[in-house]
Protein backbone atom coordinates (compact mmCIF):
# COMPACT_ATOMS: atom_id res chain seq x y z
CA UNK A 1 0.00 0.00 0.00
CA UNK A 2 1.77 3.07 -1.28
CA UNK A 3 1.26 6.70 -0.40
CA UNK A 4 -0.63 7.51 -3.62
CA UNK A 5 -3.00 4.62 -3.07
CA UNK A 6 -3.60 5.75 0.51
CA UNK A 7 -4.35 9.29 -0.65
CA UNK A 8 -6.72 8.09 -3.37
CA UNK A 9 -8.45 5.69 -0.99
CA UNK A 10 -8.86 8.59 1.44
CA UNK A 11 -10.42 10.70 -1.33
CA UNK A 12 -12.81 7.94 -2.38
CA UNK A 13 -13.85 6.91 1.14
CA UNK A 14 -14.01 10.47 2.45
CA UNK A 15 -16.06 11.59 -0.54
CA UNK A 16 -18.42 8.66 -0.21
CA UNK A 17 -18.84 9.17 3.53
CA UNK A 18 -19.46 12.89 3.11
CA UNK A 19 -21.91 12.18 0.29
CA UNK A 20 -24.13 10.06 2.52
CA UNK A 21 -23.88 12.19 5.65
CA UNK A 22 -24.06 15.72 4.22
CA UNK A 23 -27.28 17.49 5.11
CA UNK A 24 -27.11 19.73 2.06
CA UNK A 25 -28.10 17.78 -1.02
CA UNK A 26 -25.98 19.79 -3.43
CA UNK A 27 -22.92 19.34 -1.23
CA UNK A 28 -23.66 15.62 -1.15
CA UNK A 29 -23.82 15.56 -4.95
CA UNK A 30 -20.50 17.40 -5.24
CA UNK A 31 -18.85 15.05 -2.74
CA UNK A 32 -20.14 12.13 -4.79
CA UNK A 33 -18.47 13.69 -7.85
CA UNK A 34 -15.20 13.96 -5.88
CA UNK A 35 -15.52 10.30 -4.86
CA UNK A 36 -16.04 9.26 -8.49
CA UNK A 37 -13.02 11.29 -9.60
CA UNK A 38 -11.01 9.44 -6.95
CA UNK A 39 -12.19 6.11 -8.37
CA UNK A 40 -11.13 7.21 -11.84
CA UNK A 41 -7.70 8.08 -10.47
CA UNK A 42 -7.44 4.59 -8.97
CA UNK A 43 -8.16 3.16 -12.42
CA UNK A 44 -5.51 5.40 -13.95
CA UNK A 45 -3.01 4.35 -11.34
CA UNK A 46 -3.63 0.71 -12.28
CA UNK A 47 -2.86 1.55 -15.91
CA UNK A 48 -6.48 1.32 -17.11
CA UNK A 49 -6.43 4.59 -19.04
CA UNK A 50 -9.56 3.96 -21.05
CA UNK A 51 -11.59 2.89 -18.05
CA UNK A 52 -10.43 5.86 -15.97
CA UNK A 53 -11.34 8.43 -18.62
CA UNK A 54 -14.68 6.75 -19.31
CA UNK A 55 -15.36 6.77 -15.57
CA UNK A 56 -15.00 10.55 -15.44
CA UNK A 57 -16.78 11.09 -18.77
CA UNK A 58 -19.82 9.03 -17.78
CA UNK A 59 -20.04 9.30 -14.01
CA UNK A 60 -18.79 12.83 -13.38
CA UNK A 61 -19.76 14.36 -16.71
CA UNK A 62 -23.19 12.82 -17.01
CA UNK A 63 -24.38 11.08 -13.83
CA UNK A 64 -23.18 13.62 -11.27
CA UNK A 65 -24.31 16.51 -13.46
CA UNK A 66 -27.74 14.93 -13.87
CA UNK A 67 -27.97 14.38 -10.12
CA UNK A 68 -27.28 18.05 -9.34
CA UNK A 69 -29.60 19.06 -12.18
CA UNK A 70 -32.37 16.99 -10.62
CA UNK A 71 -31.65 18.65 -7.27
CA UNK A 72 -32.00 22.05 -8.92
CA UNK A 73 -35.41 21.11 -10.28
CA UNK A 74 -36.75 19.99 -6.89
CA UNK A 75 -38.01 22.51 -4.43
CA UNK A 76 -36.04 21.89 -1.26
CA UNK A 77 -32.50 21.94 -2.50
CA UNK A 78 -30.99 23.24 0.69
CA UNK A 79 -33.09 22.19 3.65
CA UNK A 80 -33.73 18.49 3.64
CA UNK A 81 -35.90 17.58 6.57
CA UNK A 82 -34.99 13.95 6.97
CA UNK A 83 -31.46 13.05 7.80
CA UNK A 84 -31.48 9.47 6.60
CA UNK A 85 -33.91 7.69 4.36
CA UNK A 86 -37.19 6.65 5.92
CA UNK A 87 -36.12 3.07 6.46
CA UNK A 88 -32.47 2.95 7.52
CA UNK A 89 -32.61 -0.74 8.40
CA UNK A 90 -33.53 -1.92 4.91
CA UNK A 91 -30.93 0.43 3.41
CA UNK A 92 -28.20 -1.03 5.60
CA UNK A 93 -29.37 -4.53 4.72
CA UNK A 94 -29.24 -3.83 0.98
CA UNK A 95 -25.80 -2.24 1.31
CA UNK A 96 -24.47 -5.25 3.25
CA UNK A 97 -25.94 -7.69 0.73
CA UNK A 98 -24.36 -5.78 -2.17
CA UNK A 99 -21.04 -5.66 -0.35
CA UNK A 100 -21.16 -9.40 0.30
CA UNK A 101 -21.97 -10.11 -3.34
CA UNK A 102 -19.11 -7.94 -4.59
CA UNK A 103 -16.67 -9.36 -2.07
CA UNK A 104 -17.66 -12.89 -3.08
CA UNK A 105 -17.26 -12.07 -6.77
CA UNK A 106 -13.86 -10.46 -6.29
CA UNK A 107 -12.48 -13.15 -3.98
CA UNK A 108 -13.56 -16.07 -6.18
CA UNK A 109 -13.03 -14.48 -9.58
CA UNK A 110 -9.86 -15.20 -11.54
CA UNK A 111 -8.02 -12.30 -13.13
CA UNK A 112 -5.87 -13.51 -16.02
CA UNK A 113 -3.50 -10.55 -16.03
CA UNK A 114 -3.12 -9.13 -12.56
CA UNK A 115 -1.26 -5.82 -12.94
CA UNK A 116 2.04 -5.30 -11.21
CA UNK A 117 1.73 -3.59 -7.86
CA UNK A 118 4.27 -0.86 -8.42
CA UNK A 119 4.51 1.34 -11.48
CA UNK A 120 1.82 2.16 -14.01
CA UNK A 121 1.91 -0.70 -16.47
CA UNK A 122 0.93 -0.45 -20.12
CA UNK A 123 -2.75 -1.26 -20.66
CA UNK A 124 -3.03 -4.99 -21.13
CA UNK A 125 -6.10 -4.56 -23.31
CA UNK A 126 -6.10 -1.94 -26.06
CA UNK A 127 -9.20 0.11 -26.79
CA UNK A 128 -9.54 -1.70 -30.10
CA UNK A 129 -9.52 -5.11 -28.41
CA UNK A 130 -12.02 -3.83 -25.88
CA UNK A 131 -14.37 -2.71 -28.65
CA UNK A 132 -13.94 -6.04 -30.43
CA UNK A 133 -14.87 -7.99 -27.33
CA UNK A 134 -17.79 -5.69 -26.55
CA UNK A 135 -19.35 -5.86 -30.00
CA UNK A 136 -18.62 -9.52 -30.79
CA UNK A 137 -18.50 -11.67 -27.68
CA UNK A 138 -20.66 -9.53 -25.40
CA UNK A 139 -22.97 -8.01 -27.96
CA UNK A 140 -26.08 -9.61 -26.44
CA UNK A 141 -25.56 -8.22 -22.91
CA UNK A 142 -24.73 -4.87 -24.50
CA UNK A 143 -28.00 -4.85 -26.43
CA UNK A 144 -29.88 -5.91 -23.31
CA UNK A 145 -28.43 -2.96 -21.39
CA UNK A 146 -29.33 -0.69 -24.29
CA UNK A 147 -32.91 -1.97 -24.24
CA UNK A 148 -33.14 -1.42 -20.51
CA UNK A 149 -31.89 2.15 -20.80
CA UNK A 150 -34.26 2.87 -23.67
CA UNK A 151 -37.17 1.56 -21.63
CA UNK A 152 -36.11 3.79 -18.73
CA UNK A 153 -35.88 6.76 -21.09
CA UNK A 154 -39.34 6.15 -22.51
CA UNK A 155 -40.73 5.76 -19.00
CA UNK A 156 -39.18 9.05 -17.93
CA UNK A 157 -40.60 10.77 -21.00
CA UNK A 158 -44.06 9.39 -20.29
CA UNK A 159 -43.91 10.61 -16.69
CA UNK A 160 -42.72 14.02 -17.83
CA UNK A 161 -45.43 14.43 -20.48
CA UNK A 162 -47.66 17.40 -19.68
CA UNK A 163 -51.16 16.58 -18.51
CA UNK A 164 -53.72 16.82 -21.31
CA UNK A 165 -55.04 20.35 -21.54
CA UNK A 166 -58.77 20.88 -20.98
CA UNK A 167 -60.62 21.32 -24.23
CA UNK A 168 -61.28 25.07 -24.65
CA UNK A 169 -64.55 24.33 -26.45
CA UNK A 170 -65.81 22.18 -23.60
CA UNK A 171 -68.51 24.23 -21.85
CA UNK A 172 -68.53 22.17 -18.68
CA UNK A 173 -65.03 23.44 -17.76
CA UNK A 174 -65.57 27.01 -16.64
CA UNK A 175 -61.99 27.62 -15.54
CA UNK A 176 -60.56 26.89 -19.01
CA UNK A 177 -58.91 29.62 -21.05
CA UNK A 178 -61.41 32.02 -22.51
CA UNK A 179 -59.90 32.14 -25.97
CA UNK B 1 12.55 25.63 -43.56
CA UNK B 2 12.72 22.36 -41.69
CA UNK B 3 14.58 24.17 -38.92
CA UNK B 4 11.95 26.91 -38.67
CA UNK B 5 9.21 24.30 -38.52
CA UNK B 6 10.88 22.56 -35.58
CA UNK B 7 12.35 25.67 -33.94
CA UNK B 8 10.41 25.26 -30.69
CA UNK B 9 11.13 21.54 -30.47
CA UNK B 10 14.88 22.03 -31.01
CA UNK B 11 14.90 24.90 -28.50
CA UNK B 12 13.27 22.68 -25.90
CA UNK B 13 15.73 19.87 -26.54
CA UNK B 14 18.64 22.32 -26.29
CA UNK B 15 17.43 23.46 -22.87
CA UNK B 16 16.88 19.87 -21.75
CA UNK B 17 20.42 18.97 -22.85
CA UNK B 18 21.82 21.43 -20.33
CA UNK B 19 20.15 19.66 -17.40
CA UNK B 20 21.13 16.42 -15.63
CA UNK B 21 19.35 13.35 -16.93
CA UNK B 22 17.35 12.80 -13.75
CA UNK B 23 15.66 16.19 -14.11
CA UNK B 24 14.81 15.86 -17.77
CA UNK B 25 11.32 14.31 -17.59
CA UNK B 26 10.23 16.92 -15.08
CA UNK B 27 11.88 19.78 -16.95
CA UNK B 28 10.28 18.61 -20.20
CA UNK B 29 6.83 18.70 -18.62
CA UNK B 30 7.47 22.09 -17.01
CA UNK B 31 8.60 23.61 -20.31
CA UNK B 32 5.59 22.23 -22.22
CA UNK B 33 3.13 23.37 -19.57
CA UNK B 34 4.84 26.77 -19.38
CA UNK B 35 4.48 27.20 -23.13
CA UNK B 36 0.77 26.34 -22.99
CA UNK B 37 0.21 28.68 -20.04
CA UNK B 38 2.03 31.50 -21.83
CA UNK B 39 0.57 31.16 -25.33
CA UNK B 40 -3.14 30.54 -24.84
CA UNK B 41 -3.89 33.19 -22.17
CA UNK B 42 -2.00 35.70 -24.32
CA UNK B 43 -4.12 34.62 -27.25
CA UNK B 44 -7.15 35.17 -25.02
CA UNK B 45 -6.01 38.73 -24.26
CA UNK B 46 -5.51 39.52 -27.93
CA UNK B 47 -8.80 37.89 -28.91
CA UNK B 48 -10.80 40.02 -26.47
CA UNK B 49 -9.38 43.20 -28.02
CA UNK B 50 -9.87 41.97 -31.58
CA UNK B 51 -13.40 40.87 -30.72
CA UNK B 52 -14.33 44.25 -29.26
CA UNK B 53 -12.82 46.06 -32.22
CA UNK B 54 -14.58 43.82 -34.75
CA UNK B 55 -17.93 43.97 -32.95
CA UNK B 56 -17.52 47.74 -32.79
CA UNK B 57 -16.92 47.87 -36.51
CA UNK B 58 -20.01 45.75 -37.15
CA UNK B 59 -22.11 48.02 -34.94
CA UNK B 60 -20.76 51.27 -36.41
CA UNK B 61 -18.76 52.38 -33.39
CA UNK B 62 -15.01 52.60 -32.84
CA UNK B 63 -14.59 50.02 -30.06
CA UNK B 64 -11.73 50.39 -27.56
CA UNK B 65 -9.35 53.04 -28.87
CA UNK B 66 -7.72 54.76 -25.86
CA UNK B 67 -5.06 52.43 -24.39
CA UNK B 68 -1.99 51.92 -26.54
CA UNK B 69 -1.87 52.01 -30.34
CA UNK B 70 -5.45 51.69 -31.71
CA UNK B 71 -6.57 50.53 -28.27
CA UNK B 72 -4.66 47.26 -28.54
CA UNK B 73 -3.38 47.40 -24.96
CA UNK B 74 -6.92 47.45 -23.60
CA UNK B 75 -6.50 43.89 -22.28
CA UNK B 76 -3.67 45.03 -19.96
CA UNK B 77 -5.84 47.80 -18.53
CA UNK B 78 -8.72 45.36 -18.06
CA UNK B 79 -6.46 42.82 -16.38
CA UNK B 80 -5.07 45.35 -13.91
CA UNK B 81 -8.56 46.66 -13.23
CA UNK B 82 -9.95 43.21 -12.44
CA UNK B 83 -6.95 42.42 -10.21
CA UNK B 84 -7.43 45.56 -8.10
CA UNK B 85 -11.20 45.33 -7.81
CA UNK B 86 -12.80 44.27 -4.56
CA UNK B 87 -13.76 40.62 -4.37
CA UNK B 88 -17.40 40.61 -3.27
CA UNK B 89 -18.96 37.40 -1.96
CA UNK B 90 -22.69 37.60 -1.21
CA UNK B 91 -23.55 36.97 2.44
CA UNK B 92 -26.00 34.22 1.52
CA UNK B 93 -23.53 32.51 -0.80
CA UNK B 94 -21.99 29.16 -0.05
CA UNK B 95 -18.41 30.35 0.49
CA UNK B 96 -16.43 27.21 -0.36
CA UNK B 97 -18.36 26.23 -3.46
CA UNK B 98 -18.43 29.88 -4.53
CA UNK B 99 -14.65 30.02 -4.24
CA UNK B 100 -14.01 26.70 -6.02
CA UNK B 101 -16.30 27.30 -9.00
CA UNK B 102 -14.01 29.62 -11.02
CA UNK B 103 -11.14 27.16 -10.58
CA UNK B 104 -13.26 24.24 -11.79
CA UNK B 105 -14.19 26.31 -14.82
CA UNK B 106 -10.63 27.38 -15.73
CA UNK B 107 -8.55 24.25 -15.07
CA UNK B 108 -10.21 21.76 -17.51
CA UNK B 109 -9.63 23.78 -20.71
CA UNK B 110 -5.99 24.26 -19.71
CA UNK B 111 -5.68 20.48 -19.27
CA UNK B 112 -7.27 19.93 -22.66
CA UNK B 113 -4.46 21.79 -24.41
CA UNK B 114 -2.07 19.09 -23.20
CA UNK B 115 -3.22 16.59 -25.85
CA UNK B 116 -3.73 19.11 -28.64
CA UNK B 117 -1.02 18.93 -31.33
CA UNK B 118 -0.28 22.55 -32.29
CA UNK B 119 2.49 21.63 -34.74
CA UNK B 120 4.57 18.74 -36.02
CA UNK B 121 6.01 17.01 -32.91
CA UNK B 122 4.49 19.80 -30.82
CA UNK B 123 2.19 18.11 -28.33
CA UNK B 124 2.70 18.14 -24.60
CA UNK B 125 1.18 14.71 -23.96
CA UNK B 126 0.51 12.20 -26.71
CA UNK B 127 -1.90 9.56 -25.46
CA UNK B 128 -1.82 6.98 -28.27
CA UNK B 129 -4.79 5.02 -26.95
CA UNK B 130 -7.05 7.64 -25.44
CA UNK B 131 -6.13 11.16 -26.63
CA UNK B 132 -9.58 12.21 -27.82
CA UNK B 133 -11.20 10.60 -24.81
CA UNK B 134 -9.00 12.65 -22.49
CA UNK B 135 -10.07 15.80 -24.28
CA UNK B 136 -13.77 14.99 -24.02
CA UNK B 137 -13.33 13.95 -20.40
CA UNK B 138 -11.86 17.24 -19.26
CA UNK B 139 -14.54 19.08 -21.22
CA UNK B 140 -17.27 17.56 -19.08
CA UNK B 141 -15.80 18.92 -15.86
CA UNK B 142 -16.74 22.46 -16.91
CA UNK B 143 -20.43 21.63 -16.52
CA UNK B 144 -19.95 20.94 -12.84
CA UNK B 145 -18.08 24.23 -12.39
CA UNK B 146 -20.85 26.20 -14.05
CA UNK B 147 -23.41 24.54 -11.84
CA UNK B 148 -21.33 25.23 -8.72
CA UNK B 149 -21.08 28.92 -9.66
CA UNK B 150 -24.78 29.29 -10.32
CA UNK B 151 -25.98 27.40 -7.30
CA UNK B 152 -23.54 28.76 -4.72
CA UNK B 153 -24.32 32.40 -5.57
CA UNK B 154 -27.77 32.06 -4.02
CA UNK B 155 -29.31 34.31 -6.61
CA UNK B 156 -32.23 33.39 -8.80
CA UNK B 157 -30.63 34.75 -11.95
CA UNK B 158 -27.50 32.72 -11.28
CA UNK B 159 -29.58 29.61 -10.64
CA UNK B 160 -31.54 30.15 -13.85
CA UNK B 161 -28.29 30.62 -15.73
CA UNK B 162 -26.85 27.43 -14.25
CA UNK B 163 -29.95 25.44 -15.16
CA UNK B 164 -29.87 26.75 -18.69
CA UNK B 165 -26.15 26.05 -18.91
CA UNK B 166 -26.51 22.46 -17.70
CA UNK B 167 -29.38 21.70 -20.07
CA UNK B 168 -27.51 23.25 -22.96
CA UNK B 169 -24.13 21.65 -22.28
CA UNK B 170 -25.62 18.19 -21.80
CA UNK B 171 -27.72 18.44 -24.96
CA UNK B 172 -25.03 19.77 -27.27
CA UNK B 173 -22.39 17.37 -26.01
CA UNK B 174 -24.13 14.47 -27.77
CA UNK B 175 -23.99 15.83 -31.35
CA UNK B 176 -20.47 17.09 -30.62
CA UNK B 177 -19.19 13.65 -29.63
CA UNK B 178 -21.17 11.85 -32.34
CA UNK B 179 -19.71 14.05 -35.07
CA UNK B 180 -16.21 13.60 -33.64
CA UNK B 181 -16.70 9.82 -33.62
CA UNK B 182 -16.98 9.73 -37.43
CA UNK B 183 -13.33 10.77 -37.67
CA UNK B 184 -12.33 8.09 -35.18
CA UNK B 185 -14.30 5.50 -37.17
CA UNK B 186 -12.54 6.33 -40.42
CA UNK B 187 -9.05 6.83 -38.98
CA UNK B 188 -9.16 3.97 -36.50
CA UNK B 189 -7.31 5.85 -33.80
CA UNK B 190 -8.04 7.91 -30.72
CA UNK B 191 -4.68 9.68 -30.69
CA UNK B 192 -5.00 13.26 -31.89
CA UNK B 193 -1.50 13.12 -33.39
CA UNK B 194 -2.39 10.07 -35.48
CA UNK B 195 -5.67 11.67 -36.55
CA UNK B 196 -3.71 14.59 -38.01
CA UNK B 197 -1.18 12.32 -39.70
CA UNK B 198 -3.95 10.34 -41.39
CA UNK B 199 -5.01 13.53 -43.18
CA UNK B 200 -1.57 14.08 -44.74
CA UNK B 201 -2.31 11.98 -47.82
CA UNK B 202 -2.09 14.09 -51.02
CA UNK B 203 -4.92 13.82 -53.58
CA UNK B 204 -4.67 14.90 -57.20
CA UNK B 205 -1.11 16.08 -56.78
CA UNK B 206 -1.87 19.13 -54.67
CA UNK B 207 -4.89 18.78 -52.35
CA UNK B 208 -4.34 17.29 -48.91
CA UNK B 209 -6.73 14.69 -47.52
CA UNK B 210 -8.36 16.82 -44.84
CA UNK B 211 -11.44 15.18 -43.45
CA UNK B 212 -13.31 18.33 -44.44
CA UNK B 213 -13.03 17.28 -48.10
CA UNK B 214 -15.34 14.27 -47.68
CA UNK B 215 -19.15 14.32 -47.41
CA UNK B 216 -19.16 13.04 -43.84
CA UNK B 217 -16.31 15.36 -42.94
CA UNK B 218 -18.05 18.43 -44.31
CA UNK B 219 -21.31 17.63 -42.56
CA UNK B 220 -19.40 16.54 -39.45
CA UNK B 221 -17.43 19.77 -39.34
CA UNK B 222 -20.59 21.87 -39.65
CA UNK B 223 -22.32 19.85 -36.93
CA UNK B 224 -19.22 19.87 -34.77
CA UNK B 225 -18.67 23.62 -34.93
CA UNK B 226 -22.34 24.36 -34.35
CA UNK B 227 -22.26 22.21 -31.24
CA UNK B 228 -18.89 23.69 -30.28
CA UNK B 229 -20.29 27.23 -30.30
CA UNK B 230 -23.01 26.03 -27.96
CA UNK B 231 -20.54 24.16 -25.73
CA UNK B 232 -18.44 27.30 -25.45
CA UNK B 233 -21.49 29.40 -24.47
CA UNK B 234 -20.96 31.72 -27.40
CA UNK B 235 -23.59 33.82 -29.07
CA UNK B 236 -26.10 32.86 -30.52
CA UNK B 237 -26.15 30.10 -27.88
CA UNK B 238 -25.19 32.31 -24.91
CA UNK B 239 -28.42 31.83 -23.02
CA UNK B 240 -26.69 30.87 -19.77
CA UNK B 241 -25.29 34.40 -19.60
CA UNK B 242 -27.92 36.36 -21.53
CA UNK B 243 -27.03 39.71 -19.98
CA UNK B 244 -30.24 41.32 -21.23
CA UNK B 245 -32.57 38.88 -19.45
CA UNK B 246 -30.78 37.14 -16.57
CA UNK B 247 -27.89 39.60 -15.95
CA UNK B 248 -24.87 37.48 -16.89
CA UNK B 249 -26.43 34.30 -15.52
CA UNK B 250 -24.28 31.99 -13.48
CA UNK B 251 -21.52 34.54 -12.81
CA UNK B 252 -23.73 37.45 -11.82
CA UNK B 253 -22.42 37.33 -8.25
CA UNK B 254 -18.75 37.26 -9.16
CA UNK B 255 -16.54 40.31 -9.22
CA UNK B 256 -12.94 41.25 -9.76
CA UNK B 257 -10.53 38.53 -10.66
CA UNK B 258 -12.99 35.66 -10.22
CA UNK B 259 -15.14 37.24 -12.89
CA UNK B 260 -12.07 37.52 -15.10
CA UNK B 261 -11.40 33.81 -14.49
CA UNK B 262 -14.83 32.90 -15.86
CA UNK B 263 -14.11 35.04 -18.87
CA UNK B 264 -10.72 33.37 -19.29
CA UNK B 265 -12.19 29.89 -18.88
CA UNK B 266 -14.82 30.56 -21.50
CA UNK B 267 -12.29 31.73 -24.07
CA UNK B 268 -9.83 28.94 -23.27
CA UNK B 269 -12.68 26.48 -23.75
CA UNK B 270 -13.45 28.06 -27.09
CA UNK B 271 -9.80 27.81 -28.16
CA UNK B 272 -9.58 24.21 -27.01
CA UNK B 273 -12.72 23.05 -28.77
CA UNK B 274 -11.80 24.98 -31.93
CA UNK B 275 -8.37 23.35 -31.77
CA UNK B 276 -10.07 19.96 -31.54
CA UNK B 277 -12.24 20.81 -34.54
CA UNK B 278 -9.13 21.86 -36.48
CA UNK B 279 -7.42 18.61 -35.52
CA UNK B 280 -10.39 16.45 -36.46
CA UNK B 281 -11.64 18.08 -39.65
CA UNK B 282 -9.38 20.89 -40.82
CA UNK B 283 -6.15 18.95 -41.05
CA UNK B 284 -4.58 20.04 -37.77
CA UNK B 285 -1.20 21.57 -38.48
CA UNK B 286 -1.21 20.45 -42.13
CA UNK B 287 -1.37 22.95 -44.99
CA UNK B 288 -4.35 22.75 -47.38
CA UNK B 289 -2.17 22.35 -50.49
CA UNK B 290 1.00 20.34 -50.77
CA UNK B 291 2.91 23.22 -52.42
CA UNK B 292 2.39 25.27 -49.25
CA UNK B 293 4.28 22.71 -47.21
CA UNK B 294 7.19 25.10 -46.62
CA UNK B 295 5.16 27.20 -44.17
CA UNK B 296 5.89 26.00 -40.60
CA UNK B 297 3.26 23.67 -39.17
CA UNK B 298 2.55 25.74 -36.05
CA UNK B 299 1.76 28.77 -38.23
CA UNK B 300 -0.93 26.71 -39.97
CA UNK B 301 -2.51 25.66 -36.70
CA UNK B 302 -2.64 29.16 -35.26
CA UNK B 303 -3.74 30.67 -38.58
CA UNK B 304 -6.68 28.25 -38.65
CA UNK B 305 -7.44 29.04 -35.01
CA UNK B 306 -7.39 32.77 -35.75
CA UNK B 307 -9.64 32.34 -38.77
CA UNK B 308 -12.13 30.33 -36.70
CA UNK B 309 -12.08 33.02 -34.00
CA UNK B 310 -12.96 35.62 -36.61
CA UNK B 311 -15.87 33.44 -37.76
CA UNK B 312 -17.11 33.15 -34.17
CA UNK B 313 -16.84 36.92 -33.66
CA UNK B 314 -18.68 37.44 -36.92
CA UNK B 315 -21.44 35.06 -35.77
CA UNK B 316 -21.72 36.93 -32.49
CA UNK B 317 -22.09 40.22 -34.31
CA UNK B 318 -24.67 38.81 -36.71
CA UNK B 319 -27.06 36.35 -35.10
CA UNK B 320 -29.68 37.11 -32.44
CA UNK B 321 -29.85 34.92 -29.36
CA UNK B 322 -32.06 31.83 -29.51
CA UNK B 323 -34.96 31.18 -27.19
CA UNK B 324 -34.59 28.32 -24.69
CA UNK B 325 -37.13 26.02 -26.36
CA UNK B 326 -35.63 26.73 -29.79
CA UNK B 327 -32.21 25.87 -28.37
CA UNK B 328 -33.34 22.50 -27.05
CA UNK B 329 -35.38 21.73 -30.15
CA UNK B 330 -32.41 22.51 -32.38
CA UNK B 331 -30.14 20.15 -30.45
CA UNK B 332 -32.49 17.19 -30.10
CA UNK B 333 -34.59 17.42 -33.22
CA UNK B 334 -32.05 18.60 -35.76
CA UNK B 335 -28.41 18.17 -34.68
CA UNK B 336 -28.83 14.75 -33.07
CA UNK B 337 -30.65 13.04 -35.99
CA UNK B 338 -28.33 14.67 -38.50
CA UNK B 339 -25.25 13.47 -36.63
CA UNK B 340 -26.68 9.94 -36.58
CA UNK B 341 -27.22 10.14 -40.34
CA UNK B 342 -23.67 11.40 -40.65
CA UNK B 343 -22.44 8.40 -38.69
CA UNK B 344 -24.17 6.18 -41.24
CA UNK B 345 -22.57 8.11 -44.12
CA UNK B 346 -19.16 7.62 -42.54
CA UNK B 347 -19.85 3.88 -42.49
CA UNK B 348 -20.86 3.99 -46.17
CA UNK B 349 -17.64 5.85 -46.98
CA UNK B 350 -15.67 3.13 -45.26
CA UNK B 351 -17.36 0.27 -47.11
CA UNK B 352 -17.31 1.92 -50.55
CA UNK B 353 -13.55 2.46 -50.47
CA UNK B 354 -13.10 0.67 -53.80
CA UNK B 355 -15.62 2.85 -55.66
CA UNK B 356 -14.60 5.80 -57.87
CA UNK B 357 -14.33 9.01 -55.88
CA UNK B 358 -17.18 10.82 -57.64
CA UNK B 359 -19.64 7.98 -57.02
CA UNK B 360 -18.70 7.85 -53.32
CA UNK B 361 -19.10 11.57 -53.04
CA UNK B 362 -22.49 11.62 -54.75
CA UNK B 363 -23.79 8.73 -52.65
CA UNK B 364 -22.60 10.30 -49.38
CA UNK B 365 -23.90 13.73 -50.28
CA UNK B 366 -27.27 12.31 -51.32
CA UNK B 367 -27.68 10.29 -48.12
CA UNK B 368 -26.94 13.45 -46.15
CA UNK B 369 -28.93 15.90 -48.24
CA UNK B 370 -32.23 14.02 -48.41
CA UNK B 371 -32.88 13.82 -44.64
CA UNK B 372 -31.65 17.37 -44.31
CA UNK B 373 -34.16 18.64 -46.85
CA UNK B 374 -36.93 16.62 -45.20
CA UNK B 375 -36.02 18.03 -41.79
CA UNK B 376 -35.94 21.53 -43.15
CA UNK B 377 -39.37 21.03 -44.72
CA UNK B 378 -40.76 19.54 -41.52
CA UNK B 379 -39.39 22.44 -39.52
CA UNK B 380 -40.89 24.96 -41.88
CA UNK B 381 -44.26 23.19 -41.68
CA UNK B 382 -44.26 23.07 -37.90
CA UNK B 383 -43.01 26.60 -37.39
CA UNK B 384 -44.78 28.96 -39.77
CA UNK B 385 -43.10 32.27 -40.32
CA UNK B 386 -44.25 34.75 -37.73
CA UNK B 387 -45.95 37.92 -38.75
CA UNK B 388 -45.62 40.97 -36.58
CA UNK B 389 -48.13 43.75 -36.47
CA UNK B 390 -46.76 47.19 -35.87
CA UNK B 391 -48.67 50.30 -34.96
CA UNK B 392 -48.26 52.63 -37.88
Amino acid sequence: MTLTFALLAGLVLGGAFAAVTCRNRVHAGLFLAACLVGLALVFLRLGAEFLGFIQILVYVGAVAVLIVFAILLTRDAESPRDRLANAPASGILIALALFALLAWAISTGKFPAAPAETAAVAPALSVKALGDRLFREYVLPLQAVGLLLTAALIGAAVIALPAPKPDPLDDSDASGPAS
Amino acid sequence: MESLDQIFVTAKHAVLGLLPAAWQPWASAVISVGAILAVFPLLFALTTVVERKALGRMQNRPGPNRVGPFGFLQFAADGIKSLTKEDIVPRAADPIVHFLAPLVVVIPPVLAFAVLPVGRHMVALDLPETGLLFFLMVGTAVELGVFMAGWSSHNKYSLLGAMRALAQLLSYEIPLILSAITVVMLSGSLSLVTLVERQAEVHGGFLLGWNLFTPWGLAGALLFFTAAVAEANRSPFDLPEAESEIVAGYFTEYSGFKFALFFLGEYLGLFAISGLGITLFLGGWLPPFSFLGWVPSWIWFFAKLGALMMVFIWLRGTLPRLRMDQLMQFAWQFLLPMSLVNLFVAGLWHFTASWPLLARWLLGAAVLAVPWMLYARGFAARHPRRTYRYVT
